[in-house]
């Protein structure tokens, strides 16, 4: 990404319109042979191995990293937190596109993608947790879309029905907790049906909670991280709120993520505990679970508390990175790594390339998509029609 | 405190437990379910099988799937593993438990058609059904191709069209339910040349294995695989050497896999009805501290105001007293101004009379105060 966008004019291309021109017309052509040749033409998936990066990455990270809309709405407007309120517009934003983009990407996975609408209208498998995530991720998505809306709404200038979706901003914010609490952790429970299959370190009673508590770390840092980016390269989108607001929000969030970790950390070690697990740490396996729980929950843990005491702000910058990635290094783990550990390495999954392609594709696609947003509506500058309200 | 404390904080962590994760599957999910009665199941004796592989032959026929890339008299193909796939519900595989000199021994994979079976709870489109016969059926008019029920099934049994472009399905045995509703054995029974293969009454076939433990002490391993394990399964299996030999995992358990998720399941209008009603109230005390802060903010301002107003009230007379002071001040100065002045004129008048008698006199003096003036 380069600030150069702004001066359109410039015929120069930057490095980010490059690869990203490159990673659109391969992805175009990967999509091509996707819906012409099937996944057996595009992906490693196998009988074995029925999910690979489409759902462990497209899915499972997609939507933890997509947790920033709820974790800021419900600090900003049930916590009453008012002086982080210049953050939620773009949390909102990045929420609605990665919901809509896990969605996007889901067609690319299943093998009838025309019916994805059939748990809804045809026949519902009640007992399935993934139905509990189909209709909370369906639902949460038409949540976010009205929770975006005034922005487009303002830009486009229709003042009535503008006014009208703010008024019911509680009850959309209420809603949005709800429905991510349980899909968020439903996505862990998908995989509490297969005991035999994931390796015990991971597998464990309290998988919902570890998901539902690390999507929110998720959030929380993913606010502070595309924060850091948008304040390099939209700068000239804000205003001075947003500007004045923005460190402010840093530190808060930082805060925040550093005790969510800290809880993290112990319900972590309190699953080993119980299930007592202890002896696979001293595996290859465990010390690949160290190198999570040390590596990616208690160094950030600790490096934003030193980054809050400190009034680090670069320091809280990097370890938002950390921690994202941190949190992509968990939701691999749990769908693809430690998954069929008891297989034969022959029988294992690694990502075809054109799997790969894909998952950047779609992430390409989502950050053009908000480029386009936030350089045209009001998203880190407030609308001067609708100044100091809200 | 002779109850012991820690016991104590023992019950309580574990029942805290229980609530916060729905680890106490049995008491939220459903009832273990007893199975059908009539359901009927087919039972694999693996100290009878000889590998022929005339069953896979005639599983292969009746279910209309595509000829195999090696026939399926060629039984080299038993040297290597195998598993379930799109174009074969079931496999026999050879295995070697007493080292290749041995007899080997034979395992079959393929559906085994569990009592609570794991895909189909995990379907969330509900294409398979547990049937009365003890089937497990599968309706590929609404899968939506998640593999989700790949992904749950702990025998590894259901496999996928990867290949296929418009409308891959998943495939795994049926029990031949078709041929059952009409009165016929499932192909693979018909077929099998011994008794490795006896179909009946699940609770028949269980009666049957352990007759034959009786019949011959020493040759089997005196368990029936699937009487159990994940909650019981309408195909079970009879072997001479451990099941590990053969391909079956013993570390399964015996829960059905419904029994893992009820928890999660059950948890879902918990957090219905009770995050409305927490979120509300929380947002009800900050909105009450919002207020108070508000208010104290707002009693602070008039205060303030209060204060000011005071103060400027002060000033304001001082300066009224002030103003009034020098209005009077002003008054006096003009008044003195005023008759100063009319005594000037006065003054100058009675100088004029005196001048118009001694001019000359007036007009030196006047002279002499100009010149000091401009000095
Ligand atoms: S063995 Fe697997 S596919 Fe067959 S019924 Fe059981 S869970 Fe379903
Ligand atoms: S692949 Fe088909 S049968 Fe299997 S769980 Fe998904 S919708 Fe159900
Ligand atoms: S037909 Fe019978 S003996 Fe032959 S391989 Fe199958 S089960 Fe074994």
């Amino acid at each position: 990404m380069s600030s150069e966008h702004a001066t359109a004019h410039k015929p120069v291309m930057s490095p980010f319109t490059i690869v990203a021109g490159i990673v659109l017309i391969l992805g175009a052509l990967v999509t091509v042979l996707r819906f012409t040749g099937g996944l057996a033409a595009t992906t490693n998936l196998s009988d074995y191995n029925p999910w690979g990066l489409w759902i462990g990455f497209d899915l499972l990270v997609g939507v933890a990293l997509a947790a920033g809309g709820f974790v800021t709405s419900a600090a900003v407007y049930i916590f009453g937190m008012k002086r982080y309120h210049s953050a939620v517009r773009p949390a909102i934003l990045t929420g609605f596109l990665g919901y809509a983009l896990v969605v996007f990407a889901l067609h690319y996975d299943v093998g009838q993608p025309w019916r994805l609408p059939y748990p809804f209208i045809v026949q519902s498998g009640t007992t399935s947790l993934l139905f509990e995530v189909g209709a909370c991720v369906a639902l949460y998505l038409t949540v976010l879309f009205i929770e975006f809306t005034p922005a487009p709404l303002e830009w486009l200038g229709f003042k009535r029905v503008r006014n009208l979706v703010v008024k019911l901003t509680m009850l959309l914010t209420i809603l949005g907790v709800i429905l991510s609490t349980l899909h968020q952790s439903s996505l862990g429970a998908l995989f509490l049906i297969a005991p035999s299959k994931l390796h015990p370190l991971w597998y464990s009673g309290y998988l919902p909670v570890f998901f539902f508590v690390s999507a929110i770390i998720a959030g929380l840092s993913m606010v502070i991280f595309e924060g850091g980016l948008a304040h390099k390269y939209f700068h000239d989108k804000m205003d001075e709120t947003h500007l004045r607001e923005k460190e402010d929000v840093a530190f808060g969030f930082a805060k925040a993520a550093a005790w969510v970790l800290a809880g993290y950390f112990s319900i972590k070690v309190i699953g080993v505990a119980v299930d007592n697990n202890w002896s696979y740490l001293a595996t290859g396996y465990g010390a690949w679970f160290l190198v999570e729980l040390l590596g990616f929950v208690a160094l950030p843990c600790f490096l934003y508390a030193v980054a809050v005491r400190d009034h680090n702000m670069s320091l809280v910058k990097y370890t938002a990175g950390w921690t994202v990635l941190g949190i992509v290094v968990n939701r691999l783990n749990v769908s693809l790594v430690a998954f069929n550990w008891h297989l034969p390495s022959s029988e294992r999954y690694f990502p075809h390339w054109m799997e790969i392609v894909i998952s950047l594709f779609i992430v390409t696609i989502g950050v053009l998509v908000f480029r386009f947003i936030v350089t045209r509506m009001p998203i880190m500058h407030e609308h001067p029609d609708y100044h100091g309200e809200h | 405190m002779s109850i012991s404390r820690r016991r104590f904080l023992g019950w309580m962590g574990a029942a805290g437990m229980g609530v916060t994760l729905g680890r106490s599957a049995r008491a939220a999910g459903p009832k273990t379910f007893p199975g059908y009665p009539e359901s009927v199941g087919v039972l694999f004796d693996s100290t009878l099988c000889i590998g022929c592989r005339r069953c896979e032959a005639a599983c292969n026929k009746v279910n209309h799937l595509p000829p195999p890339e090696r026939p399926f008299d060629d039984l080299t193909v038993l040297e290597e593993p195998r598993r379930t796939r799109w174009d074969s519900y079931m496999v026999i595989n050879k295995y070697y438990p007493n080292g290749r000199e041995n007899p080997p021994a034979y395992g079959r994979m393929g559906c085994n058609h569990c009592k609570e079976p794991a895909c189909a709870s995990a379907c969330f489109v509900r294409a398979f059904a547990k049937e009365p016969t003890g089937a497990v059926t599968y309706d590929e008019t609404v899968c939506v191709g998640c593999r989700y029920c790949m992904i749950a099934c702990p025998f590894e049994i259901p496999t996928y069209e990867y290949h296929k472009v418009l409308a891959p399905r998943i495939s795994k045995c049926t029990l031949c339910q078709p041929r059952l509703l009409k009165g016929l054995l499932p192909g693979c029974v018909e077929a099998c040349p011994t008794e490795a293969l006896t179909f009946g009454k699940r609770e028949d076939l269980i009666r049957s294995a352990h007759q034959r433990f009786r019949m011959h002490p020493g040759r089997y391993m005196e368990h029936i695989y699937g009487e159990h394990e994940m909650g019981g399964t309408n195909w079970l299996y009879l072997s001479g050497v451990p099941f590990a030999e053969i391909g079956k995992r013993e570390d399964l358990g015996t829960r059905a896999a419904p029994e893992f998720t009820a928890g999660a399941l059950a948890a879902v209008p918990l957090v219905v009805g009770l995050w409305p009603v927490l979120l509300t109230g929380i947002y009800a005390i900050s909105r009450r501290k919002e207020k108070m802060a508000d208010e104290e903010r707002t009693a602070a301002v008039a205060d303030a105001v209060a204060k000011t107003q005071a103060a400027s009230d002060e000033k304001l007379s001082a300066a009224m007293e002030k103003a009034k002071k020098e209005k009077e001040s002003a008054v006096e100065g003009a008044v003195k101004k005023a008759l100063e002045e009319a005594e000037k004129a006065r003054k100058a008048e009675m100088a004029e009379a005196e001048k118009t008698e001694t001019p000359e006199a007036g007009a030196g003096e006047k002279a002499g105060k100009d010149s000091e003036e401009g000095a």
